[in-house]
């Protein structure tokens, strides 16, 4: 029998509730687990062991006394840096927010509490979530359990890599411009982007506020209805979360996808694409067209704007989002100033990594006076077209296949000297965010390095349960199992 | 050369909800430092703003009460500056679409009515305080007024003069008064006004360079500050100088402005939409539901009480000040007053005890119907109107009702014929050189010999009735 840190949430989570094992024992064995990898891996930035077991007790008691601890009873799930928790450290992965103690929980992490989640620790990431490669962490570098010598994706790179080598059954982090996708390929796991407002972005440290959104790692398609059915509803504290009902995401996965229209963009099969990524997205669809789904061609043609927009849109958003970082009130302060401006100028310049602070430049750049009509303002007109080409693509498919990453993982500062080449990366994924679209990336195979790839799918907003339907169905009949990584 | 000032107002008003712009603190003035604060006014990371609802209802309300259009949609935006009493360093106001804009403000000076272009009126939070008086090289910051809601009301350039700015302020603040949308207390700073003001050759069309003056803490004080800047404008114009644009501020101790900051150093807010928060969208029910539940405004109301009450138009402007005034009048003739009676009591005796209290007509223990009941026993002849004002007083000091006190201290007026031909034989017994000095001819010695009669009764006489009776036995 395979070791508990292997297993899937909903096989713990009935294993638990049928007390075919405690809660304790579970945490346990995937403290075990991280105790033995995670040297090699550098997923967590904080674990807490004794916090987790007391999560579990708690989990194990509520059994005996004959309560339902929820859906997720005793699943031991990791955090993103960039989630706030009111238990241990909430640092973004950021030297500015080095020991900061969040005086609240985000609502998710509330509502995972209340279905039975057991917490294990935070998560690597590029510094506030910018980046694609988890190498902007001040923090450390997060590896891909894969290849060692290569990045995990990014920004939620160690989320990925902690549900790819077993550290956690399911992990959270946050897609703004493909954040949760790109990894979860680069990994080898599933990792879905609701629809934006789907999940409350309340105690989501903000990067870019009107891309930004929470999401689950896992290691099947069943994990992520399950992790979506306690983390998407309206949150009062959250004014963009949609007041919209939640189905049972899990209801969805009936493998039958007869009938359905799946679209392929023309414009993300080109040569930008490498050849072996291709070839398995194209088995991918293969595959579906097998369980009949009808595959049609679409086209987006503002997609080739996407990467400029997201730049203008992004950098914008959170050069005010992070201007809230000024050694005023909380978090580090350089100690040598000696007047407020100072203080602003030397704890920015000192905490700040170059990559935070290229973005807060661009970002005050196309919001000033002169420039907000050339960039910030024509960017939200192209912003639109892309959104209308969805729309006009949603009336001939139900979902749209592409691939998630136009590579598999790259080695560590391949793509560091050259910002712009970095960017490609999410080439795939941005559009998803600014056309405010679920997206979900699933592995579709192991490349000849051994290296994961994946496919992605979308769907119309608030489709999640189509977007479910197709990623299971392609999982259940693909005939392909990625194995385990080769560390420890 | 004469010149003509040109003026425009930028009043900030705290909105009085109970909770803050954007999170559920509490807006209360002067609880102590850093307590009325929470994750989201304090800018913590991760937090959000969600709109207090009860803000855009007074806020429309405002809008309304001032002639403005509502946007059907409008938004939040970010305003961008750094400095320590700004939690996100933006501040969540509203840009090129505002709540409410295009409105007007009747105000009245020296008995002419003017039009006061109504520009904008859009939401926004306020900052924290900083405070630089602790000691030891520090400087502290109150968060408890961050997020507390304003509402800036901006003017077009349409004021003349100090009286203008006066005149505005007032009305503008009687108007929010009566909506109950907000304190106006400009001590507590509830309300806050900045005065734009320029100076050019009369007639001519185009502007002057302007200044804007800040800082002022009252109205006659703003008044003041204009009317200095006025004059040094034109006495900087008429020695050859140039007016340059800037921030002054206003020293009250010396009665000038002073220069706080030019236009040079002014900042680029780099404002761009609120991505947190939703369009606000007031369709025609939400206007119309609002329109609806405001109450009658200063103006219509005098305009109903000169008609309705037929008050003089001093009369009906001083009893319609206040919304608090206006009902108690109205209250005291609904218990059954006269209005014309009820209002010169209000006016008089009751203001006069009112101010010695330095209590306002809301607070004060006489309710109307009390007033209605008390004017009532007048006009029944069951007291004097003398024996009225000591009623008043009493009533005002315990909060008795006119009655009680009428009979604990039986002060019912003597109408009785053979009681008061009783009293006078004996005032005319014991005061035989008036008597004589009116039988001389001397017919105003009358007035001494009522009072003695009064005095005799302690009061309770009635007077007509003691003059009648006099007469009478005098010329027997
Ligand atoms: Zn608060």
């Amino acid at each position: 029998m395979a070791a508990w840190h292997e297993k899937t949430a909903h096989e713990i989570s009935s294993a638990v509730r049928g007390k075919q094992v405690s809660a304790v024992e579970v945490a346990t064995s995937f403290l075990d687990r991280i105790a033995a990898v995670d040297g090699n891996v550098d997923a967590y930035t904080q674990v807490w062991p004794e916090y987790a077991l007391a999560q579990a007790q708690a989990v194990d008691a509520k059994i005996a006394r004959g309560e339902d601890p929820g859906i997720l009873s005793g699943a031991p799930i990791g955090i993103k840096e960039v989630i706030c928790t009111e238990q241990g450290y909430t640092t973004c992965s950021s030297k500015i927010l080095e020991g900061y103690q969040s005086p609240y929980d985000a609502t998710i992490i509330k509502k995972l509490a209340a279905a039975g989640a057991v917490f294990l620790g935070k998560l690597n990431m590029d510094e506030f979530a910018m980046g694609s490669s988890t190498e902007n962490s001040a923090i450390k570098t997060t590896k891909n359990p894969w290849n060692l010598k290569c990045v995990p994706g990014g920004s939620s790179g160690g989320s990925a890599a902690a549900v790819s080598a077993d550290m956690c059954t399911i992990s959270l982090g946050s897609d703004t411009g493909g954040s949760i996708r790109q990894p979860a390929c680069l990994c080898g796991c599933v990792g879905v982007k609701p629809t934006y407002g789907r999940v409350s972005r309340f105690g989501l440290v903000a990067f870019a506020s009107s891309l930004d959104q929470i999401g689950p790692f896992s290691k099947d398609v069943e994990d992520a209805a399950l992790a979506l059915n306690v983390l998407c509803g309206k949150d009062p504290m959250d004014a963009t979360s949609a007041d919209l009902p939640v189905p049972d995401f899990t209801q969805a996965l009936t493998g039958d996808i007869k009938g359905l229209r799946l679209g392929m963009p023309k414009q993300c099969f080109t040569e930008a694409l490498g050849a072996e990524m291709r070839e398995k997205v194209m088995a991918a669809i293969e595959v579906l067209k097998k369980q009949g789904a009808e595959v049609v061609e679409v086209s987006l043609p503002a997609l080739d704007y996407a990467l400029a927009v997201y730049y203008i849109i992004c950098t914008a958003e959170a050069s005010a989002n992070l201007a809230r970082f000024d050694g005023v009130r909380y978090g580090f302060r350089h100690p040598e100033a000696k007047d407020v401006r100072e203080m602003y100028v030397k704890t920015k310049s000192a905490a700040f990594g170059p990559e935070v602070q290229r973005r807060i430049m661009l970002g005050t750049y196309v919001l000033s006076s002169g420039y907000y009509d050339a960039y910030y303002l024509k960017a939200q007109k192209v912003r639109r077209l892309i959104k209308e080409d969805f729309d006009r693509a949603f009336t001939q498919c139900d979902a749209i296949v592409t691939p998630t990453s136009p590579t598999p993982a790259f080695e560590f500062g391949s793509k560091t000297a050259d910002p712009l080449e970095m960017y490609l990366s999410d080439i795939y994924t941005i559009a998803t965010n600014l056309a405010t679209l679920p997206g979900l990336s699933l592995p579709c195979g192991l490349c000849a390095s051994g290296l994961p790839a994946g496919v992605q799918f979308m769907t119309k907003p608030f489709d999640e349960s189509t977007l479910l339907r197709v990623a299971h169905c392609y999982e259940k009949n693909s005939g392909i199992t990625l194995g385990k990584p080769p560390i420890a | 050369m004469e010149y003509e000032a040109v003026i425009g107002m930028e009043v900030h008003v705290e909105i009085n909800t109970h909770s803050k712009i954007f999170c559920a603190c509490s807006t209360a003035f002067n609880a102590p430092a850093n307590t009325n604060v929470c994750p989201i006014c304090l800018g913590m990371p991760g937090v959000l703003p969600v709109l207090n609802r009860e803000m855009v209802n007074k806020s429309v309300a405002a809008g309304l009460a001032l002639n403005c259009t509502i946007s059907r949609w409008s938004k939040m935006d970010r305003k961008n500056y750094f400095y320590p009493d700004m939690a996100k360093n933006y501040q969540i106001s509203q840009y090129d679409l505002p709540l409410c804009y295009k409105g007007r403000l009747d105000i009245e000076v020296d008995g002419q009515v003017k039009s006061i272009g109504i520009t904008r009126a859009h939401m926004e939070e306020d900052t924290a305080r900083n405070t630089h008086t602790l000691g030891g090289g520090i400087s502290g910051v109150d968060f408890n007024r961050s997020g507390v809601p304003l509402l800036e009301i901006v003017t077009e350039p349409d004021l003349r003069s100090a009286q203008d700015a006066y005149a505005y302020l007032t009305t503008l603040k009687q108007i929010l008064q009566y909506l109950d949308v907000s304190d106006c207390n400009m001590e507590e700073g509830s309300l806050r006004a900045e005065a734009n003001i320029s100076v050019h050759p009369k007639g001519s069309k185009e502007f002057g360079t302007k200044t804007e003056v800040k800082n002022v803490a009252s109205f006659s004080g703003v008044a003041k500050a204009i009317e200095f800047e006025i004059a040094r404008q034109i006495e900087v114009l008429e020695s050859g100088g140039k007016i340059s644009q800037e921030t002054r501020g206003w020293d009250a101790n010396r009665g000038i402005t002073f220069s706080q900051r030019s236009k040079e150093s002014a900042h680029d807010y780099r404002y761009f939409p609120e991505p947190d928060l939703m369009p606000i969208v007031v369709d025609e029910a939400w206007e119309q539901r609002i329109r609806k539940s405001l109450p009658e405004l200063p103006l219509a109301k005098k305009r109903r009480f000169k008609e309705q009450y037929g008050l003089s138009d001093y009369d009906a402007t001083v009893l319609t000040s206040t919304r608090a005034m206006a009902d108690y009048l109205e209250a005291a003739v609904q218990a059954g007053a006269d209005a014309k009676k009820a209002a010169n009591w209000i006016m008089g005796d009751l203001q006069a005890l009112l101010t010695d209290a330095k209590q306002e007509i809301q607070e004060c223990k006489v309710p109307p119907a009390g007033l209605a009941e008390m004017i009532q026993l007048i006009e029944s002849g069951t007291i004097s109107g003398k024996i009225g004002k000591d009623v008043l007083v009493e009533m005002f000091a315990s909060g008795k009702g006119p009655k009680a006190i009428v009979e604990e201290k039986g002060l019912v007026q003597i109408t009785d014929e053979g009681a008061l031909v009783a009293i006078v034989r004996k005032v005319l017994a014991d005061n035989p050189q008036q008597v004589e000095q009116f039988k001389a001819g001397k017919d105003r010695v009358i007035g001494f010999l009522v009072g003695q009669v009064m005095k005799a009764s302690r009061g309770k006489a009635n007077p007509e009735k003691v003059n009648e009776i006099l007469r009478k036995e005098l010329s027997a």
